[in-house]
């Protein structure tokens, strides 16, 4: 029922967003001269932007639904697919990479705190997360920046191709929910510590770490696995700003210039993706959910 | 709001102490800009000057106080994260309520748009309506005859907008309540005593959720004022020569360069914004705390 709604809502978030960028005054040809009337109509021949707004979202849905994103209006003559083809590889390594460290430091470091609970270093990591979750990426890369590329030079200043350009921005988009992550699991790790079969494994003479990290973090896991949706979105929006400050060829700054732009075709494409890559995570997570946690089924 | 609960409230360590830090940074806002030497976007002699006694926080580029473009930048974000959370807490609390207590068929329909809403991408969609709407506002407004109010376009835009789009916690959370109390003896009573349906979600089930609509209120405006600084980041939002933090921020980004970097520009603003997002965030886990035992973590 939840995948047959998927390509549903991506038709709608396709017709929303052409209907948005048509809705407004003026459109992707406007230039600061005026371009003659002739010259207007075959630009918008081209580009499929002729005749009634209706017909033309129907011919764009038409085309969107057998794969085809049509021609950027303004990166000439080079076809959305690919310029998608092109970022999107690049917005997926970074975004993945985020992902990674945000999941996996995020649930050690809420483990350790749970382990140390209500002893330093368990307090000392709650202030480093409350402050973490209040510093946003956009604050953080240019203050990540500062400090390891120009101060200390240990990392490249932007720019992409190698693995040591990737560490920077990975960090900037990743710190907050880190931060976010170590709270999240240091609550439900005490919740489940205090359990009668984590006294049972104890008692067995299972080691300590065994328990926090299998026993118990196996069901302590439930609450971050249901965040790993939301998760995934921030790190989406949150690529946008991250690329651009470090100069990163993803997908975000195209986004950013296609609306500026009005690159109908361009924007539309790219929501479009962000859309997909969203819905298809939560699915993803719903079922994780249901196969890690046996009390809940799906309707 | 009765004593006991203020004094409750103040006892908590983390409600007062962000407490103090919000009040100093909503007065610095509204006095420093009146009380500095220097406007906000008067130009000084004195280009890039690392903090000192003249100027606390440095200048920029064009010889702008730092610190009063930051205390400006404040203003309009304080403010935008307030309208904001304001106009998501009306949409929120009408819609929730309204599906809560209507039930059945409607509230699964309406939840279940909340749930498509959800799986979208939002600040995607925002970039997208602000910048076409901008466009729209602007013309509606030199078509009402106010050609000089179309620069503040956008400005209307992000106060209203940005609410709007952030409803969606809200609405599930209160309806959630509604839900709950809506079968309690004393909505039956009400019933019973032939009151109308609005009299009755208005008047007897909404008081009793302004606790939580508090909690939620008020961490929706470190989540605006983040989005709005976002936007301006992207230079998508407030325009110069008006600076919210984002723009600021931003400005100090590309400022940083190898040879010389003027980190002022950057830690000034940063740790403005920084600041208050951390003592709203303390301020709304600490009112969850006190006014929702259950939320306790």
């Amino acid at each position: 029922m939840r995948l047959a709604g998927a390509p549903l809502l991506l038709l709608a978030v396709a017709s929303l967003t052409f209907l948005l960028m048509r809705a407004a005054p003026g459109g992707p040809f406007d230039r600061e001269k005026q371009i003659p009337e002739q010259i207007l109509r075959e630009l918008e021949k081209k580009y499929k932007l002729d005749g009634p707004v209706h017909e033309q979202m129907g011919r764009y849905l038409w085309d969107v639904a057998r794969g085809d994103l049509r021609l950027s209006t303004q990166y000439r003559n080079r076809t959305v697919n690919e310029l998608i083809g092109q970022t999107l590889p690049v917005s997926m390594a970074l975004g993945a990479t985020a992902f990674a460290i945000a999941i996996v430091a995020g649930s050690v470091l809420g483990i350790c705190a749970a382990a140390a609970h209500n002893r330093p270093p368990d307090y000392a990591l709650m202030v480093l997360a409350l402050v973490g979750v209040s510093l946003p990426s956009f604050i953080l890369g240019p203050l990540l920046m500062l400090v390891f590329s120009f101060w200390l030079g240990w990392f490249p200043v932007g720019g992409w191709g190698e693995l040591r350009q990737l560490w920077l921005p990975a960090l900037a988009l990743s710190l907050p929910y880190v931060a976010y992550i170590t709270r999240l699991v240091r609550v439900s790790m005490l919740e489940v510590l205090g359990e009668d079969y984590v006294r049972t494994a104890r008692a067995k003479g299972v080691s300590e770490a065994r328990v926090l990290f299998v026993h118990a973090f196996r069901n302590a896991a439930l609450p971050l696995v249901s965040y790993s949706g939301p998760l995934a979105a921030f790190i989406l929006t949150g690529s946008l700003v991250v690329e651009t400050i470090f100069n990163i060829p993803g997908m975000g700054p195209f986004f950013v210039n296609s609306v500026l732009n009005r690159d109908v075709f361009l924007t539309g494409g790219v929501t479009l993706v962000y859309s997909a890559l969203l819905i298809a995570f939560n699915l993803t997570v719903d079922v994780a959910y249901v196969w890690l946690d046996r009390r809940i089924r799906l309707d | 709001m009765d004593r006991a609960f203020l004094r409750r409230c103040l006892a908590n360590r983390r409600i007062s102490v962000s407490l103090a830090i919000l009040a100093l940074v909503s007065v610095a806002a509204i006095l420093g800009p009146w009380l500095s030497p220097y406007s906000h976007d008067g130009l000084g002699p004195l280009r890039f000057a690392p903090p000192g006694a003249a100027h606390w926080g440095g200048t920029d580029l064009l010889g702008r106080d730092v610190l009063t473009r930051a205390l400006m930048g404040a203003r309009i974000s304080l403010m935008v994260g307030l309208s904001g959370a304001l106009v998501s807490l009306a949409i929120g609390v009408t819609y929730g309520a309204v599906s809560g207590y209507a039930g059945g068929k409607t509230d699964a329909l309406m939840m279940r748009l909340v749930d498509v809403l959800y799986s979208i991408p939002r600040l995607v969609f925002v970039i997208v309506l602000i910048s076409v709407l901008d466009l729209r506002v602007r013309a509606a407004l030199v078509g009402l005859g106010h050609p000089e109010w179309a620069p503040q376009a956008k400005f209307i835009l992000l106060f209203i907008g940005l609410g709007a789009v952030q409803w969606l916690s809200m609405a599930r959370i209160v309806r959630g309540q509604v839900l709950s109390l809506k079968e309690r003896q004393f909505v039956l009573a009400a019933r019973a005593l032939g009151q109308s349906h609005a009299a009755i979600l208005f008047r007897h089930i909404l008081p009793n959720l302004v606790g939580i609509v508090i909690v939620y209120l008020t961490l929706t405006i470190p989540v605006v004022i983040l989005e709005e600084s976002l936007l301006s980041f992207l230079g998508l939002g407030v325009q110069p020569p008006m600076a919210s933090w984002g723009t600021l921020i931003a400005q100090g980004a590309q400022t940083i360069n190898p040879i010389k970097s003027y980190w002022w520009l950057l830690v000034v603003p940063a740790s403005a914004m920084a600041m208050t997002l951390m003592s709203l965030n303390f301020l709304g886990d600490g009112l969850r705390d006190v006014l929702d035992p259950r939320a306790r973590r």
